[in-house]
């Protein structure tokens, strides 16, 4: 027994998550609620069962998993963010008349794959976590199956995916084939031995492509804006958050555990994602009238920060990707909850950016949240967002990638314009027709919640924050 | 000393205050702003009362960890303190100007005036290099809502130019500041004034923040987002921009750049007197030909920051005491003007120069003080500009006499500019009915400019109340630039005396 007890977590959640389908298949459109809530609760639990024994007990199952702080911490961002994303979806699929309580479900499962994936230690089981939880993703995005847009975001999101696993799969059988082992520890040692040879470099360029796709750096993020799109709006808050901070720890452990022997070979690639991310996210939302699309090009001009801290390919640096990834979820998740907030006068979702025209003088509150949420997202002190920026711009320039910083920076003046773009609209032009109120107090709760812990308020959790994730990012060396 | 946190206080009741007038009705957020900003001006006040010239550098310290090397230290030397009385000194007036010219989303607007002024205050009191940046940067979020919102026609293209401009300039010395963390192991901005980077750094360092400063004070050529700010902006937000916002960009060269890279200033002294004499000839030039009174005065304040980086970078006592004192002179003076123009737009709603004359005879109020504040601009001996002017372009002479030329060129065509300018507003025939119908300064209007005159007067006729705070910490600046400090040009050299007759041998050959 107690060697399962490091895997409580992902227990509960795959345990749970049957049961939750039986309830779900018997009791019917009947029990949405109840079933979204038990989603929650297991959600919630599950992130308390970090605590102990899924965070120190290192290696298990010969090295196909280990459960450390690096992982808890991980898990500890990606399940409530998942049950953030359950919440958001309350009253939101009531007009479809089929499905509803299979989404919380979904969501779990996918759970279950994203704590595999952050935990993973060997190729196998990084490849199944992805899987799962792209298996989930895939029917998530289509979930409005009537809606065309949902249905081809589905498919889509599917024939891309699926592309980016093979090239993943193709990558990790080079990276097997060359090393004779599927485990990082493995692998690392083959980098170590000498100059690694070029079915290697192969290998490695493969699986970091099937990464990013996840993750969706430039230049594998072509499907972000069509799928954030065209999902449900609260199936895009969850893509937006949980599943991109799992790919980006799969890719951090990939690199310095597995390939940290080769780290002058992937720098040179998470490099150039990074900078092309970032100013691809800034320069293509220039012009963007919706705001889902607007949010998936800030989601890619994200990863591109976070992955400057991984470039740093230090403590410091993990440290500063595992801080800013923490606080992007926060800030992502209460954006997207603001524009699920976001409907016409007959209830239906709206998403053009110029329906927030003066929504200041409309609903201050609301403007005020989601103006917070911009300023914050562009990094201008003294909201929160600027402290994870600063926090990886401070490792590039430790390592000695002053350029980088100075690049990245440059990068973030640029895509200030078009988060400063929404608080011009609903600050200073002239008032829209209003939308219509929307009676959700525990979505309003997380709002203001996640707006005070990115208001200047943050910087008291800085320090715990800071030593959370240093311990957490020293676990990989 | 005290017992209070006093800047911690100074910096937490407009914000507490800014809150609360989120919550309530316009005359409420109006009497909210203008009680707040009173107290911080009487904790300004005491300050300047309380603090001791001659006592240690740093006063009034406060020291809070808040975690990740960061920490909630706020503390004043003279300098610090002076900005921070003159921040306090205009906020109340800023409040009372937009007392009616405001009527739309008053409470949003009074908040958005607290929350700049607490960044402000907070700005010049960090002791913390990161407190100062996030402050510093902080600003740029109210002002750009208030030249947004509250601005004229072309606020929004006003308002992003002010923010992006700002934004790119400071983020570059994010960068600088990350690296001189890394390399001095400490945020504390008083160890970081005693730390020798080595030289070959300084002068990257330098320019990192030059790009900040330079943006914000502004220099030439980086100076095109004011005029379109100032211009969009509302009075009072043009008072704060170019009373004390702009003043960050000095405070920030005499706090960091000079302290912080000696060996780097000394390298761009002939680069900083090229850009401060093409800025005080080339915008005051443009200013003479300007037809918006604001666009005017608003390439006048270009011009006028120039002799801080004149004064600055002569790196003498005059030339340092001269910028400071121009710092302040300015914040008033041009505040003052702001305000001048602000009480001529409210009743006529124009700022075209043409559509005003003679006013002195029927606001003779108005053309007194409007004249008070002109003869400051120009630097009049008994105004505070004098004072300034003076002291700053002594300095610059003993660094550099071509810098001195181009300096009191511009004091020359500022003359011009200002006279000709009140000429056309105050003087001379009246054109038009309506403005010839104006009434005088309200009671109100006679609260706001009045004490600016007052202090104005002070300034020039007992400048030492403002030069006594200063001094020593000018001191300590001028004694860390003495390595690296300019011979200068123009040493006075020990004459020869009189010639004497049949002495002719040896004049040539002797001494």
């Amino acid at each position: 027994m107690s060697r399962f007890a490091p895997l409580l977590p992902e227990i509960m959640l795959a345990v749970g998550g049957l049961v939750l389908m039986m309830l779900a298949a018997f009791t019917g459109r009947r029990g949405t609620a109840l079933v979204s809530w038990l989603a929650v609760a297991l959600l919630l639990a599950a992130t308390v069962a970090l605590i102990g024994p899924p965070s120190h007990a290192g290696p298990l199952f010969d090295g196909m998993v280990s459960a450390d702080l690096f992982a808890s911490f991980g898990k500890a961002v990606i399940f409530p963010s998942a049950a953030v994303a359950i919440i958001a979806a309350h009253g939101w699929f009531d007009r479809d008349r089929e499905h509803a309580s299979e989404y919380s479900v979904l969501i779990v499962f996918a759970a279950v794959g994203m704590a595999v994936m952050v935990s993973s230690t060997s190729l196998v089981s990084l490849y199944v976590g992805l899987e799962l939880n792209s298996l989930a993703g895939y029917v998530l995005a289509s979930y409005h199956r009537h809606d065309e847009r949902s249905a081809e975001a589905g498919l889509k999101y599917f024939v891309l995916g699926a592309l980016a696993s093979g090239i993943l799969l193709y990558g990790i059988s080079l990276l097997y084939g060359f090393t004779g082992t599927t485990s990082f520890t493995g692998v690392a040692a083959a980098f170590g031995r000498g100059t690694p040879t070029l079915g290697l470099l192969f290998g490695l360029v493969f699986v970091l492509a099937g990464i990013a796709f996840k993750a969706s750096a430039v230049p594998f993020h072509m499907w972000t804006p069509d799928v954030y799109e065209g999902a449900p709006t609260p199936v895009t808050t969850f893509f937006a958050s949980a599943p991109k901070v799992a790919s980006v720890l799969l890719g951090v452990r990939l690199c310095i555990e597995g390939l940290g022997p080769a780290t002058d070979a992937w720098r040179q690639i998470v490099i150039f994602a990074a900078l092309a991310s970032i100013f691809l996210g800034a320069i293509a939302a220039y012009g963007q009238t919706n705001i889902k699309r607007l949010l998936a090009y800030s989601s890619i001009n994200n990863v591109g920060f976070a992955l400057i801290g991984l470039a740093a390919g230090d403590r410091q640096g993990v440290s500063s990707v595992l801080f800013y990834m923490t606080v992007y979820v926060v800030m992502t998740v209460g954006a997207f909850i603001c524009v699920l907030w976001m409907r016409g006068e007959d209830g239906e979702p709206v998403e053009s950016i110029p329906s927030l025209s003066g929504l200041s003088q409309r609903q201050p509150g609301f403007a005020a949240a989601l103006a917070i949420f911009m300023f914050s997202l562009a990094g201008v002190p003294p909201l929160f967002g600027f402290w994870p920026k600063l926090l990886v711009f401070n490792a590039a320039v430790h390592a000695g990638y002053v350029t980088l910083a100075v690049a990245g920076i440059l990068g973030a003046v640029i895509g200030a314009y078009y988060y400063l773009k929404i608080v011009k609209v609903m600050y200073m032009d002239e008032p829209a027709p209003a939308y219509s109120k929307v009676r959700a107090p525990v979505q309003g709760f997380i709002v203001l919640v996640a707006a005070l812990a990115v208001s200047p308020l943050g910087y008291l959790f800085m320090g715990p924050l800071g030593s959370l994730s240093d311990r957490a990012a020293g676990t990989l060396f | 000393m005290n017992s209070l946190p006093l800047l911690t206080l100074l910096v937490a009741i407009p914000l507490i205050a800014g809150g609360l007038c989120l919550f309530a009705k316009p005359q409420g957020a109006r009497w909210i702003a203008l009680v707040a900003t009173l107290i911080d001006l009487a904790i300004g006040a005491y300050m300047w009362i309380a603090f001791n010239p001659d006592g240690p550098q740093w006063q009034f310290v406060e020291k809070i960890p808040i975690g990740a090397g960061v920490s909630w230290a706020m503390g004043i030397d003279g300098i610090a303190l002076m900005l921070i009385v003159l921040t306090a000194f205009l906020m109340p007036i800023c409040i009372v100007a937009s007392w009616r010219s405001i009527q739309t989303r008053v409470p949003e607007y009074m908040a958005s005036f607290m929350l700049m002024e607490a960044l402000m205050l907070g700005a010049f009191a960090a002791q913390d290099l990161f407190l100062f940046y996030i402050f510093f940067e902080g600003c740029l979020i109210p002002m750009y809502l208030i030249i947004g919102i509250w601005g004229g026609v072309e606020r929004i293209k006003a308002s992003y130019k002010f923010f992006l401009y700002t934004f790119l300039g400071s983020v570059l010395m994010l960068i600088a500041m990350l690296y001189m963390v890394a390399t001095a192991h400490t945020t504390s901005i008083p160890a970081l004034m005693a730390y020798n980077f080595a030289p070959h750094v300084q002068v990257w360092l330098f320019f990192a923040f030059f790009a900040s400063f330079a943006v914000k004070l502004p220099m030439w050529p980086v100076h095109t987002w004011l005029p379109d700010a100032h211009v969009q902006a509302p009075t009072a937000g043009s008072v704060i921009l170019a009373g004390v916002l702009l003043k960050l960009g000095g405070y920030g060269f005499i706090r960091f750049s000079l302290p912080m890279f000696p060996e780097g200033s000394a390298q761009v002294i002939p680069f900083m007197f090229v850009l401060s004499g093409v800025a005080v000839i080339y915008t005051s030039l443009v200013a003479l030909v300007q037809r918006d009174m604001k666009k005017l005065i608003a390439y006048s304040s270009v011009a006028h920051m120039a002799f801080v980086t004149f004064g600055l970078f002569a790196m003498n006592r005059q030339g340092i005491e001269g910028a400071i004192i121009v710092m302040l002179s300015h914040g008033l003076v041009s505040g003052a003007l702001f305000l001048v123009v602000g009480v001529i737009y409210d009743r006529l709603h124009t700022r075209e120069i043409v559509r005003f004359g003679g006013l002195a005879d029927n606001m003779p109020g108005y053309a007194l003080l409007f004249m008070v504040f002109t003869m400051a601009s120009i630097g009049l001996p008994g105004t505070s500009g004098f004072v300034g002017e003076f002291l700053s372009l002594l300095g610059t002479y003993h660094a550099s006499t071509w810098g001195a030329i181009a300096g009191t060129t511009g004091i020359i065509l500022s003359a011009s500019y200002m006279l000709w300018l009140y000429w056309r507003i105050c003087f001379g025939a009246q054109r038009n009915a309506d403005a010839a119908a104006m009434p005088d300064l309200s009671l109100r209007e006679w609260w706001c400019l009045g004490p600016i005159a007052l202090a104005v007067l002070w300034m020039g006729v007992y400048p030492e109340s403002f030069l006594r705070p200063v001094r020593n910490d000018v001191g300590r600046l001028v004694t860390r630039l003495e390595r690296v400090a300019p011979a200068g040009d123009s040493r006075p050299t020990l004459g020869e005396g009189a010639i004497h007759l049949g002495d002719h041998d040896h004049s040539g050959a002797g001494h």
